[in-house]
């Protein structure tokens, strides 16, 4: 839920340097391959602590050095990768079977096969393998190789959204297997299929990728990509402006000290990412619906997005954003003050002297957490804190470690991040189903509401999509009626890049951003403006 | 010139390598203690930003994988053991195995300590020479107050002044890496360049201590009777003050370069994490706040080597130097 920020930046005068040597050393047959758009360096606050899919890298699409079976366009709509074609889905949804793409080869040049795609599911679903992500794979129940170009999926149940864990990305058996997958050399040796080489990893410092002059998907234009790991978000602006940087990630505060540069362009991805406060349903007052209601009622989303994200973010009405296919657009509700206090006054929550309501002789008050150091969550708080008082609520906000927090999240609330893209399941069912309450950071507010846990059910086992749609919006309305969460706002995420490149786009971002997200999603697509 | 003694040097030397046993033992072991009792919990710090969205099941099998349920003790005997025979065991935060972790960042700390300590001994000697020699004058004054003032700044915030001045204002050096953000290879030319800020602040952060012992060693020689004889037999200043004074008042500072080696490694830390040196910096602070045991000892080892092989070092020196010092005896 937070970022970390761990390490510090280098600097030099990349694009300077690249302009110079194109124009001193013309036809003078360099290696270099500097000009103008074959190269980039992007700015970013964290590094991935492994390159091995089996650990989790690349999970969810772009990891530049491997391909999935499958991939996501710009608007996040699946498309074969390693596959010829979307999966063949029989059995009533238990069993997916995918044909792979021939003549694809690994970097090493050994060609890819049905095999590599069955060792690297199993892998990470090996008990020994230390993959955070393994449970997002628990519907699977077996996979298995037919032939060399056809690889079966079984299901425990039908999983509607299976398709999408299929980004997955595929590592090659002859190099990744016969070695420890925690810690052995293809964590930082990485080979793939990808549009991208691995040519150098100094930790804490940067990656470089290399054009593979192989790929199947066609040769990137941009030659070179290098991520700078760069954690200070004012170091990276430094160098983004000195010109050492061509690309970064930046909060909204300092992408917009860019606005008036003519050779930047400043990219706004809409995103997943929703601040939450979570109502522990096992504490008398943040358990009890009349409170959540007024509280849902109570904060003013727009006035969080105009004043804490400076415009760059929506109003969360839900868990989905206001933009997404999924979202139900009748949950679209507006402050109401007047009617938090009547759905107060209604349930026996009467005001005191103290301007503070009390029922049975229980004041309405409770503590809110937000983690340490997190500006952004701190805000949120403290507007929420003074909404909150406005019906009568006392919230009393304080800032710890997520190792105070974590014992407390059953009866205190906690301003939370979350945001899964692929599907709506995705995020949703961790966070609201009632057999996960309180399995580990899922379901943090102990939510428990029948309605929902069917409405999460039908979601994922049904095939039609129509009956999925109206499973999702039941679930979304039934939210409303009963907020263990008070969904704040969705934030947008920044990032200003060197204006050579042209056509660039974002896809909605999970929580999660920075090394796979942002308009560098697609670099191997990219086209030199000039 | 009597030529060295090359038997007490090496029998001082078995001696301290015996000495050296106990000492590592009783330092790793507090290190596995002190890391078992931080608050730091190994499977969130493993796992990361994926443990704030993981479930239980998964914070399980982690905790069983990477051993964080054993007791400490039982840890420390595995890592001993296994650590005699040779396999330093592997990292689990940083996903590879303990000898590439340091194999790859030892010789990067190692070039940055060496060279901002030579220039530290270096200029400490010439500066603590040049203000001893006139007590109480100009560049006595000056010399001293500025290594008061530079004894009493924190080695990280000269750094960060240090790339505010250098990288920012003036724009004449990079401020960190160990090459330009947009370029791979590792040249002469630019290994000078990335090595002079961050080599730099950590020998001037060393350099106080150098200068006002040397100024003292040598201001005290002046003051002696080889000295004064030296002067009155009408031998030039200049011998007397680097043939005599300095020669005896040096004898001090040697002891010192021992004792001087774990405020250099600490100083180090600091200074690789400003600048984004890839030496073993980054690596002790994630081994420590992901309790990564055999990283955390390994790194601990090391450092606690490299301390008392700078005691040895400085007492050899001592007694190369000083025929008075009997190495035996030491």
């Amino acid at each position: 839920m937070t970022t970390r920020r761990r390490i510090r930046g280098a600097a030099a005068v990349l694009a300077t340097a690249a302009a110079v040597s194109a124009c001193s050393a013309p036809g003078s047959g360099t290696t270099d391959g500097a000009a103008a758009g074959e190269s980039v360096v992007i700015g970013v606050s964290t590094e991935p602590d492994t390159l091995s899919p089996l650990l989790g890298y690349g999970k969810d699409g772009n990891s530049k050095l491997f391909d999935g079976l499958l991939a996501r366009k710009a608007d996040m709509t699946l498309e074969p990768a390693l596959a010829t074609a979307l999966p063949r889905i029989t059995d009533g949804g238990r069993t997916y079977t995918y044909t792979l793409r021939k003549g694809v080869k690994f970097s090493d040049g050994k060609p890819l096969t049905a095999r590599d795609v069955v060792f690297t599911y199993r892998t990470v679903l090996d008990d020994d393998t230390n993959n955070t992500a393994r449970s997002e794979l628990a519907a699977v129940k077996d996979v298995r190789a037919v032939g060399d170009d056809t690889v079966v999926f079984t299901l425990h149940h039908p999983y509607a959204p299976f398709a999408a864990r299929t980004v997955l990305p595929i590592v090659p058996e002859h190099a990744a297997g016969g070695q420890d997958p925690n810690t052995g050399p293809f964590n930082t040796k990485p080979v793939g299929t990808g549009p991208y080489i691995l040519a150098d990893w100094r930790k804490g410092e940067k990656l470089t990728f290399k054009a593979n002059p192989h790929y199947w998907g066609g040769t990137p234009k941009v030659k070179k990509l290098t991520m700078a790991i760069v954690a200070d978000d004012d170091v990276r602006a430094t160098r983004l402006r000195s010109g050492d940087l061509d690309g970064a990630v930046l909060p909204p505060n300092l992408a917009a000290t860019f606005k008036s540069d003519d050779d930047k362009k400043t990219y706004r991805a809409t995103s997943y990412d929703v601040r939450v406060v979570t109502l522990p349903s096992g504490n008398p007052v943040t358990g009890d619906t009349a409170i959540r209601r007024a509280l849902d009622l109570a904060v003013d989303r727009q006035a969080m997005v105009d004043k804490i994200l400076d415009g760059a973010g929506r109003p969360a009405y839900g868990p989905l954003p206001v933009d997404d296919p999924w979202f139900a657009k009748d949950v679209e509700r507006s402050r109401d003050l007047a009617e938090a206090g009547r759905v107060l006054d209604a349930a026996g929550w009467t005001k005191g002297e103290d301007g503070i309501r009390a029922k049975d002789g229980r004041p309405a008050r409770f503590t809110l957490y937000y983690p340490s150091g997190d500006k952004v969550r701190q805000d949120h708080a403290l507007a929420y804190a003074s909404d909150a008082k406005k019906a009568g609520i006392d919230v009393r906000v304080e800032s710890a470690t997520w190792e105070v927090i974590e014992p407390r999240m059953h009866r205190d609330a906690v301003l939370a991040g979350f945001g899964s893209t692929g599907d709506p399941d995705f995020g949703l069912y961790t966070m609201l189903h009632s057999s996960l309450a309180g399995d580990g950071f899922n379901n943090m507010a102990h939510y428990d509401n029948p309605a929902v846990d069917r409405a999460l059910e039908t979601g994922r086992r049904a095939q039609d999509p129509e009956a999925r749609r109206a499973a999702y919006d039941a679930l979304q309305r039934a939210l409303v009626k009963d907020p263990g969460y008070t969904f704040l706002t969705h934030i947008d995420h920044l990032y200003v890049l060197a204006d050579r490149w042209k056509g660039l786009t974002t896809q909605t971002e999970p929580h999660e951003h920075g090394f796979a997200a942002g308009p560098w999603w697609n670099v191997e697509d990219w086209q030199p403006a000039a | 010139m009597t030529h060295a003694p090359w038997r007490p040097m090496a029998r001082l030397t078995a001696r301290r390598a015996l000495y050296a046993v106990p000492v590592l033992l009783v330092v790793t072991f507090g290190v596995f203690a002190v890391a078992a009792a931080s608050p730091f919990d190994p499977v969130k710090a493993y796992a990361g930003t994926a443990a704030l969205g993981a479930d239980q099941e998964t914070l399980d099998r982690l905790r069983e994988n990477l051993g964080a349920d054993r007791p400490f003790t039982a840890r420390w005997w595995d890592w001993l053991t296994s650590a005699l025979g040779g396999d330093f065991g592997q990292s689990a935060v940083m996903r590879q195995p303990v000898a590439e972790v340091i194999g790859e960042r030892l010789l990067w700390s190692t070039l940055l300590c060496a060279v901002a300590f030579a220039a530290a001994v270096l200029l400490g000697t010439v500066l603590g020479v040049l203000a001893a020699r006139r007590p109480g004058s100009l560049v006595d004054r000056a010399v001293t107050s500025a290594a008061y003032v530079l004894e009493a700044a924190p080695v990280f915030w000269i750094a960060l002044l240090a790339v505010w001045l250098f990288a920012l204002q003036l724009d004449v050096l990079p401020a960190g890496g160990l090459t330009d953000t947009g370029s791979d290879r590792v040249t002469f030319g630019g290994l000078i360049e990335h090595l002079a800020l961050p080599a730099g602040v950590l020998a001037v952060s060393q350099l106080p201590w150098f200068t006002l012992y040397v100024r003292q060693g040598v201001g005290d020689a002046l003051a002696e009777d080889p000295v004064r004889g030296a002067r009155a037999r009408g031998l030039s200043e200049r011998t007397v003050l680097l043939g005599h004074a300095l020669r005896s008042g040096l004898l001090p500072v040697l002891t010192l370069i021992g004792s001087r080696v774990p405020e250099l490694i600490t100083g180090a830390l600091l200074v690789e994490t400003v600048f984004s040196w890839p030496g073993i910096a980054s690596a002790t602070v994630e081994a420590a706040t992901a309790v990564d045991f055999p990283l955390l000892a390994a790194l601990t080892t090391l450092a606690t080597a490299a301390v008392l092989a700078g005691n040895l070092l400085a007492d050899l020196l001592y007694g190369l130097i000083d025929p008075r010092v009997k190495l035996e005896e030491m």
